[in-house]
């Protein structure tokens, strides 16, 4: 076996060989995307990569075979081939036990894992030696959101939630006056404002529906109301801060909830459109969409649940299944909807992983270097060099930086206005006054002594410097330069000085006041034309 | 030609530089009243010249003619030719004039009254006759009483100190934005002290001048303002430049105002205090516009750092120009940020013709101008302006800023400090209060840049690590005409 004389996972490659790495078709039943696109194994072979694929493995997401030989990727006939030819596997879900079997001592798997859920499987991964990179234990970071899957599966989801909705809904979404008659827009309820539930508002807003949205951490209503939807506020003290769970929600409170509860029966009767995206990392998801809700909705609305893989918001949610309640409430409780859009869903994917390996080959030379040092790299790994690395430690960097608390501005009575208002002018008829007579004061004292002939002229330049003030400051910002430029023109009128002195008998003042006139001379026109050409410039369109 | 009417000349152009100086508020009006300083400068030298005042000899007048016409020709050569990048070394180049001449004139207006009062301690006949023979200056200088003549002393020894002071500074000034000095901050040992020190000198020296110790003392004093001058400048580092250049703007109108005063001449003082006034208010909007004290900039360095910077979480992505030009085509709305980096690049052009084909799609495209971005004030608009960019697509800060939030694609040109997040976010960075453009807030910003290096501040900046941010590496002239045939 060649691969066993390779270090152990350390540096794969490291002996002029280049890494294979091999994306098989997906086992599980119904599963259509694939972790390698003919796009993605360009990629990866700049990096230094070879790549395989099993026969057939794009087929269901809509890559031939012929696809990827032309990207030069080798199609290899069968799973248990790639497994021993590949020195990294790539694949989509958590891997069966036959696949952990063909696993080898320094292969590297690279998939969703769900580790907290499948401790056997890690334990079994574990006992092959293979290190086990879990796409879904990227840490929420931004320098890492190139490679998060979930964040790119559960955007797919959010928009295929939309789109089902509107297939199993009987009217428009976007509210239409048309000759034959009004038609009122969809209203959708969007519950949680993760990715998803994003991707669902974006998604809805733009088919033309009323949309509203709720989540439970309120740092998000800013991203709610970008996006065009209104955020369904919620009257309640000491909310939780999100960022603390790193980008996540977490448990409420039972007085939050019933609240919460309480505000959603208020909704329910309006809404046409129901989805929930409300998980909470590692629990089942909670039930926020009670049967009593349903019964209050019209007959024909749908309810979209993300939830229904981890049992569901809404009570009536049966996982991989559509079922209509008794009052004629379609509920749609599908755990597939990435699969349902295999194309793209492998496109995202296959980027994610593609991204993944380039920072698991820092160097671009076909050399995986495993650094457990990495933040990304260590929180995704669950397995390597024969440990159990799972859990990792917290991130060293928190996900969004903690919501300052807000001082609220407080509201002003109209006394309180007042009294301010008064107090800003009575301090500035103070200033005034004291500038006033310091300058008087001043003024005095230099009349004291100074004669009558240097006080006219005191008055002109004082007078003067008020002039220039109130001009300037009205002058554009935009023609700040040609401002200077004619300042620069009009202060050579110094050359007035030289001109008086050019008659004088000295020759040593007529050669200095001769030298004056040049200079100034040069500054009056060249002043003057430089501001000219600038101002010729300035068009208006 | 009567006093009086050399009288009504003056009154006339110190109407029409006021004039020009006011219609400047806009840019058709700036056009017309440029012609007002035309006029009234043409109005106050020939007045001067012809005035009864002036008595000329044959070679005086063929000195007169030489110099105006050497003067003109060199001035409209010079006009013609600089390049719209190079207009902060050219207002620098040109303060210096003002400055030396002011230092001229004032040796001139010390000698004539040593002459004078030679010919009056004389007394002779022959000099009693060549006091009545003085014309012009010297003839004002002979009938100014002892305490006027003091106080023209001190007025003299103002305008020397001022115009010394301008003289070397701008031609500091002019080298360190010509590339010409090294555009870092450089003290000599000692520092601000020695500036000091040689202001504590010039004031000892105005004692002893006033004492009548003679034009040594006058001498030695221009030599000390002359060291403050490049001391003072040398110290400066190259992005304050706007408020250096429009500090010594304010100098040399101020030495033209005291000048005025040791000659008697109102249009000088009037003059002087229109120019003076106006570089001290740019002087201001410039400080104000970097949260920093006049005194600060001065002195050179920024604010001490009240604690550890803000980490800076995320990395910096970079894009290519398909990229940015397709969100470009995606945009609906657009704004640029130009910097110095455009003017050094010389992209104005590039940037120019992005606009027009963006314009063309119909897509709105505005630019938001930092009063400090680039090396003078309003020194973009200028660029912009010379580009063919429309100039009211061309809004300041203020107008500008709460637009962000509703942009698609905000682009960086060649700009750092002026669109630095932490100056908001983080209370400890030194530029912590500066009003900066809130680019970040656009859905989409690219930012062109060189490599990645802090500004000129040396702060790191957060916004090229911000989800939203592409840095947009290479020349920005380069990376522009490589954008230009995607746009389509």
């Amino acid at each position: 076996m060649r691969r066993q004389c390779i270090h152990v996972g350390e540096k794969l490659g490291t002996r002029g060989i280049k890494v294979k790495i091999g994306a098989p078709k997906e086992v599980i039943e119904g599963e259509a995307r694939v972790a390698m696109t003919p796009d993605s194994a360009a990629q990866l072979q700049k990096l230094g990569h070879e790549c395989l694929i099993e026969a057939g493995a794009g087929a269901a997401a809509g890559f031939s075979d012929a696809a990827y030989e032309a990207a030069g990727v080798k199609v290899v006939k069968t799973a248990a081939a790639l497994a021993k030819a590949a020195e990294v596997i790539v694949k989509v879900r958590p891997p069966i036990d036959a696949e952990v079997k063909r696993l080898q001592k320094g292969q590297t798997l690279i998939s969703f894992f769900y580790p907290a859920q499948n401790k056997e499987l890690l334990e079994a991964a574990n006992a092959q030696g293979a290190t086990v990179v879990a796409m879904d234990m990227v840490p929420r970071i931004s320098r890492a959101q190139k490679m998060d899957a979930l964040s790119s599966m559960a955007n797919i989801a959010g928009y295929r939630s939309v789109i089902e909705a509107a297939n199993n809904f009987g009217r428009f979404f976007t509210g239409q006056v048309t000759a034959a008659g009004k038609v009122p827009p969809a209203k959708i309820l969007i519950v949680g404002a993760g990715v998803a539930g994003l991707a669902a508002i974006g998604t809805s807003v733009s088919l033309g529906a009323v949309v509203h949205a709720f989540d439970v951490r309120p740092e998000v209503a800013e991203q709610i109301e970008s996006m065009g939807a209104s955020f369904v506020f919620l009257e309640f003290e000491a909310t939780q801060d999100g960022a603390a769970t790193g980008g996540y929600a977490a448990p409420s409170s039972p007085e939050f909830r019933e609240k919460q509860l309480a505000k959603f029966r208020e909704l329910a009767p309006e809404m046409d459109i129901v989805i929930t995206t409300a998980l909470i990392p590692g629990r089942p998801a909670p039930k926020l969409w009670t049967e009593d809700m349903v019964a209050m909705m019209k007959p024909g609305s749908v309810i979209v649940d993300l939830a229904a893989e981890r049992g569901g918001n809404c009570d009536l949610t049966v996982a991989d299944e559509k079922i209509v309640s008794a009052n004629g409430v379609t509920v749609i409780g599908y755990t597939d909807f990435p699969s349902r859009m295999a194309t793209q869903a492998s496109t995202l994917y296959s980027n994610n992983i593609r991204h993944m390996l380039s920072d698991l080959t820092p160097k671009k030379d076909g050399v995986i270097n495993h650094n457990m040092e990495d933040d990304v790299i260590r929180g995704a790994t669950v397995t390597h060099d024969g440990a159990v690395t799972f859990p990792p430690p917290p991130p060293k960097i928190a996900a969004i930086a903690a919501a300052k608390p807000k001082e609220k501005a407080k509201e002003l009575t109209v006394a309180e206005k007042r009294a301010n208002e008064v107090a800003l002018f009575k301090k500035q008829t103070r200033n005034q006054v004291g500038l006033l007579a310091v300058g008087t004061g001043l003024m005095l004292l230099i009349g004291a002594f100074a004669p009558a002939s240097f006080m006219s002229h005191l008055i002109v330049f004082a007078l003067s410097v008020f002039v220039g003030f109130s001009v300037i400051w009205n002058v554009s910002h935009a023609l700040h330069t040609p401002l200077m430029a004619v300042t620069n023109a009009i202060s050579s009128i110094i050359i007035l000085g030289a001109l008086l002195q050019l008659g004088s008998g000295s020759w040593l003042v007529v050669v200095l006041a001769a030298i004056s006139i040049l200079i100034a001379s040069i500054n009056i026109f060249g002043g003057f034309l430089v501001t000219r050409r600038m101002l010729a410039m300035f068009q208006k369109s | 030609m009567a006093i009086g009417i050399v009288g009504a000349a003056y009154i006339s152009a110190a109407i029409l530089f006021i004039l020009a100086l006011g219609g400047l508020s806009g840019q058709e009006s700036a056009k017309r009243a440029v012609w007002y300083g035309i006029v009234g400068m043409a109005l106050a030298v020939f007045a001067t010249i012809f005035g009864s005042e002036v008595v000329l000899s044959a070679s005086g007048w063929t000195i007169l003619v030489l110099m105006l016409l050497v003067g003109s020709v060199a001035g409209w050569y010079v006009a013609g030719r600089v390049k719209m990048t190079e207009m902060p070394q050219l207002v620098a180049a040109l303060h210096s004039f003002v400055g030396l001449a002011a230092v001229f004139i004032g040796f001139n207006a010390e000698l004539e009254l040593n002459r004078i009062h030679a010919l009056m301690a004389a007394g002779t006949p022959e000099a009693a006759e060549a006091l009545n023979a003085l014309a012009g200056f010297a003839k004002v200088l002979a009938h100014k009483t002892a305490v006027e003549v003091s106080i023209l002393k001190v007025e003299v020894f103002l305008g020397v100190f001022i115009g010394a002071v301008t003289f070397t500074g701008s031609v500091i000034a002019f080298g360190k934005l010509a590339g010409k000095v090294d555009g870092k901050a450089k003290k000599l040992p000692g520092g601000h002290y020695l500036n000091a020190a040689a202001a504590i000198g010039s004031a000892v020296l105005l004692v002893m001048y006033f004492n009548g110790a003679g034009l040594w003392s006058l001498g030695l004093m221009t030599l000390l303002a002359f060291f403050i001058g490049y001391h003072l400048i040398m110290g400066i580092g190259g992005a304050d430049m706007p408020v250096v250049v429009s500090m010594l703007n304010s100098y040399s109108g101020w030495a033209a105002a005291a000048i005025g005063f040791t000659l008697s001449n109102d249009l000088l003082i009037v003059t002087g205090a229109l120019v003076g006034s106006s570089g001290a208010i740019l002087s201001y909007i410039m400080c104000r516009a970097m949260n920093r004290s006049f005194i600060s900039v001065i002195l050179g360095g920024f604010g001490s750092v009240a604690g550890p910077a803000m980490e800076i979480a995320g990395e910096m992505v970079a894009i290519d120009a398909e990229g940015v030009a397709a969100a470009l085509n995606d945009a609906d709305s657009v704004i640029i940020i130009p910097g110095y980096g455009m003017a050094v690049a010389q992209a104005q052009q590039s940037v120019s013709e992005l606009t027009r084909k963006l314009r063309a799609k119909g897509k709105t495209v505005r630019f938001a101008i930092h009063p400090v971005a680039g090396r003078l004030p309003g020194h973009m608009n200028v660029l912009l302006a010379e580009a063919k960019v429309p100039y009211d697509i061309v809004l300041e800060m203020d107008e500008i800023n709460e637009d962000f939030p509703t942009t698609d694609v905000a682009i960086v040109i060649g700009s750092n400090d002026i669109v630095n997040p932490a100056a908001q976010e983080d209370p400890n960075s030194p530029i912590a209060g500066m009003p900066v453009l809130e680019c970040w807030k656009a859905k989409q910003v690219f930012v062109s840049k060189r490599g990645q290096g802090t500004g000129y501040s040396g702060i790191e900046n957060p916004l090229f690590y911000k989800e939203n941010t592409r840095m947009f590496y290479g020349d920005a002239k380069k990376s522009l005409d490589q954008l230009l045939p995607m746009i389509d």
